[in-house]
């Protein structure tokens, strides 16, 4: 049985600098993993590579989804393959209703595996579903894509995109930023609801407040590039009390 | 930046296959020897079979063209063009009358067949393959100097509209042709519109008499197939008093390695409570991916709103054409009239384009609107261009602009040259403007959902263009979409 998300050595740069410095992490599928870190630890860094943004070179090490060499893949099969990337700062597409671009994305995607097109009734039916579970009205559906909606409407649109998607691996970059209370209880009970044996979860975050919420099984620090300790959830409440000085100092 | 650099790549690979209209008609025709003199003004009003005064027209043009220089403002660059290099008139041999569609050559059916244009009306009564509650079109197709077939002539004219070529408009309507050829455009208008009105030799004319609603869209195709041929056409519409028209064109050309020069006129006129709109998608060849060949397109349009609560709306897609030069504009002489203009110019490799529109406020209370949308690409260059003024007796003038351009790449230009005049201070005119470029992190947010990069940027363009697409009837609206999708991607639809 092979993990669903296993990466070795990872070394990765940006403009010539190097952010990722010898990264080990395996996810196996059903298990939701938190990453934690201080500012610049290169947790989005992470995510940009794994999803596979221009500009990122990797310069050492592999990463192995389902078994087959991520490395290789175009970003638009690696979304097809099944892996998702909620954005810390979803962008805005003027003139494209929500709706148009959910259709443009699951049907791409569904080509690229060789499935038919859903048809506009049946994607509708399904969206809609997803949507009453996250309070976003048919109004917020037309609205064109991220353009003036909330922080709060952004990530649970993120979440909207993520259930009908029905991603094999979830990237979740820093989801709680820019939420209050009330709506990061409705994301991450959108995220809860899309916990399944055969899914994995990788959520990045800064704070503990979050991992309240969507409880991980594993918890990973991240630290100038590298994995620098790994536990259980109550490894998240030790860092919250103690911060990550220690991390920083060490690395240094 | 690789993103945009593979975008930029993908542009530049495909613009000479991607054009697929590019094709050539094997036709015999009849050409006036290349060249342009007096004879050859006498030769084409003779083969129009065009009474005297039609005659005396073009040549008080002609002598006046000689007298011009072409304009040097625009921001285009191309070697001088050298006229008496020409052809001045072509026709596909065999008759230009025609009774009925039978007789139009099946040569010219199955290229407007191949361009997707339906030229037989039984076919589009009965429906074929054209999905429920669709409007009927009326097509008029103009094929290198001639108009070729006009359809559902009977039905327009039990409706009281006259929707026919020009060149046969003026036998039959000469009174309404000297009322009204001429009065939107003079002949001294400009380099072009005076060439045009010395050697134009088909076209489409409208009539719409008072109070009728024109029962469907009309359209005309223009088709330059000939090689060194010049295709001057004049279109003339009016809207009589509270009447109303809409009307479409289309345009394209094989793919050639010269330049070929398409200077046209369109004159609309719109009387007390009328109103016309006019949709232009221009796909004219924009020449290889070296920049070699293309259509130049040098056109004056304009309308007039001659009567008080008038309306003229212009709505133009450009994606074709090596060079474009053309600004639809609207006089707004009647009292409470108004004026549109949305368009939508992209350019790709090495197409220039300068387009835009006038808005000249003569009457009171006249209202006008712009939205222009430019897209560059390639190593093309767009600039916008616009005059909005307010006479001094239009009182409580009022013009509203918004003028976006969108990059993709770094080695093509935009530029916008707003000219705002109000010589009464009761206007009020406002103008806003914004470049972009398209935005890597945008792109990467589709491709991250599934889409590629060619889907991405075809989404994101679509969604910039959304506003002024929304202004083309319904049937054209997602042939545009299609169709900027093509201009800018590298997927041949």
């Amino acid at each position: 049985m092979t993990a669903l998300l296993e990466i070795r050595n990872l070394r990765a740069e940006i403009g010539g600098r190097e952010i990722l410095d010898g990264l080990d992490l395996t996810v196996a599928a059903g298990e939701v993993h938190a990453i934690m870190g201080p500012n610049g630890a290169g947790k989005s860094t992470l995510s940009y590579v794994l999803a596979g943004k221009p500009g990122y070179t990797i310069t050492g090490g592999e990463i192995w989804f389902k078994g087959e060499d991520l490395t290789a893949m175009a970003a638009d099969e690696r979304a097809a393959k099944g892996l998702f990337l909620a954005f810390q700062y979803p962008l805005e597409i003027p003139g494209v209703a929500t709706l148009t671009f959910l259709r443009a994305a699951l049907n791409a995607q569904r080509r690229q595996r060789g499935e038919p097109e859903l048809s506009s009734p049946d994607l509708l039916k399904r969206v809609r579903e997803i949507a009453k579970t996250l309070n976003i009205d048919a109004e917020m559906l037309r609205r064109p894509l991220n353009v003036g909606f909330s922080g709060g409407e952004k990530k649970r649109n993120e979440t909207l995109q993520m259930a009908l998607l029905e991603p094999a691996l979830c990237v979740l970059d820093e989801t709680d930023s820019g939420l209050d209370i009330d709506a990061l209880k409705v994301v991450a009970n959108g995220v809860n609801q899309l916990r399944a044996p055969d899914r994995g979860m990788i959520v990045i975050t800064h704070y503990q407040r979050l991992l309240d919420h969507i409880v991980p099984d594993v918890v990973h620090v991240l630290a100038s590039g590298r994995i620098v300790e790994t536990g259980g959830k109550d490894l998240a409440l030790q860092l919250e009390a103690r911060g990550y000085a220690q991390y920083q100092s060490e690395a240094a | 930046m690789a993103a945009v650099q593979e975008t930029v790549d993908q542009v530049r690979r495909i613009e000479s296959d991607q054009y697929k209209y590019g094709f050539v008609t094997d036709i015999e025709s009849e050409k006036a020897p290349k060249g342009l003199s007096e004879e050859i003004v006498r030769f084409i009003s003779a083969k129009k079979d065009e009474p005297d005064w039609m005659l005396n027209w073009r040549l008080e043009a002609y002598k006046r063209w000689l007298t011009m220089t072409p304009p040097g403002w625009a921001r285009v660059a191309h070697p001088e063009i050298d006229f008496q290099d020409l052809h001045y008139y072509a026709a596909p041999k065999k008759k230009p009358a025609l009774a009925s569609l039978d007789e139009v050559d099946p040569e010219i059916l199955k290229t407007y067949e191949k361009l997707g244009i339906p030229l037989r009306e039984q076919e589009i009564l009965a429906g074929v393959a054209r999905p429920e509650g669709e409007r009927r079109i009326a097509v008029d197709a103009v094929f290198d100097s001639v108009s070729v077939a006009t359809t559902f002539r009977k039905e327009l004219e039990a409706a009281g509209v006259i929707f026919m070529p020009i060149s046969e408009a003026i036998r039959a309507y000469p009174d309404l042709i000297r009322a009204y050829l001429g009065s939107v455009v003079p002949i001294s208008d400009n380099y072009y519109a005076t060439l045009n009105s010395a050697v134009f030799s088909d076209g489409s004319f409208v009539f719409v008499p008072e109070g009728v609603r024109c029962p469907m869209e009309l359209s005309t195709y223009f088709r330059i197939n000939e090689r060194n041929t010049g295709q001057f056409e004049r279109t003339l519409i009016i809207a009589e008093k509270g009447a109303y028209v809409s009307y479409l064109e289309g345009c394209t050309a094989p793919q050639r390695d010269e330049n070929q020069l398409h200077a046209a006129v369109v004159e609309l006129v719109a009387l007390d409570d009328a109103e016309i709109k006019y949709s232009t998608v221009q796909n004219w060849y924009p020449g290889n991916a070296d920049g070699v060949g293309g259509i130049y397109n040098f056109v004056t349009k304009r309308g007039d709103c001659r009567g008080r609560n008038a309306k003229i709306s212009w709505t133009q897609v450009e994606t074709g054409s090596a060079i474009t030069w053309k600004y639809p504009s609207c006089i707004l002489r009647g009292e409470n009239s108004s004026g549109e203009f949305y368009s939508i110019a992209i350019s790709n490799g090495h197409q220039q384009v300068d387009s835009g529109t006038k808005m000249i406020h003569l009457g009171k209370n006249t209202s006008s609107r712009i939205i222009s949308k430019g897209i560059a690409a390639g190593v093309s260059q767009n600039t916008y261009r616009g005059l909005v003024s307010a006479h001094r007796k239009a009182v409580g003038a009022r013009n509203f602009t918004a003028c976006d351009s969108l990059l993709i790449g770094d080695r093509c230009g935009a530029h916008t040259v707003p000219y705002i005049e109000a010589k009464t201070p009761s206007a009020v005119f406002e103008h806003e403007a914004t470049t972009s470029k398209i935005s890597e992190d945008v792109l990467f947010y589709c491709v991250q959902r599934g889409l590629s990069q060619e889907e991405a940027v075809g989404l994101v363009v679509n969604g910039f263009v959304k506003e002024v697409l929304q202004h083309l009837p319904m049937e054209f609206a997602v042939e545009a979409q299609k169709l900027i999708s093509i201009s800018l991607e590298g997927s041949v639809g």
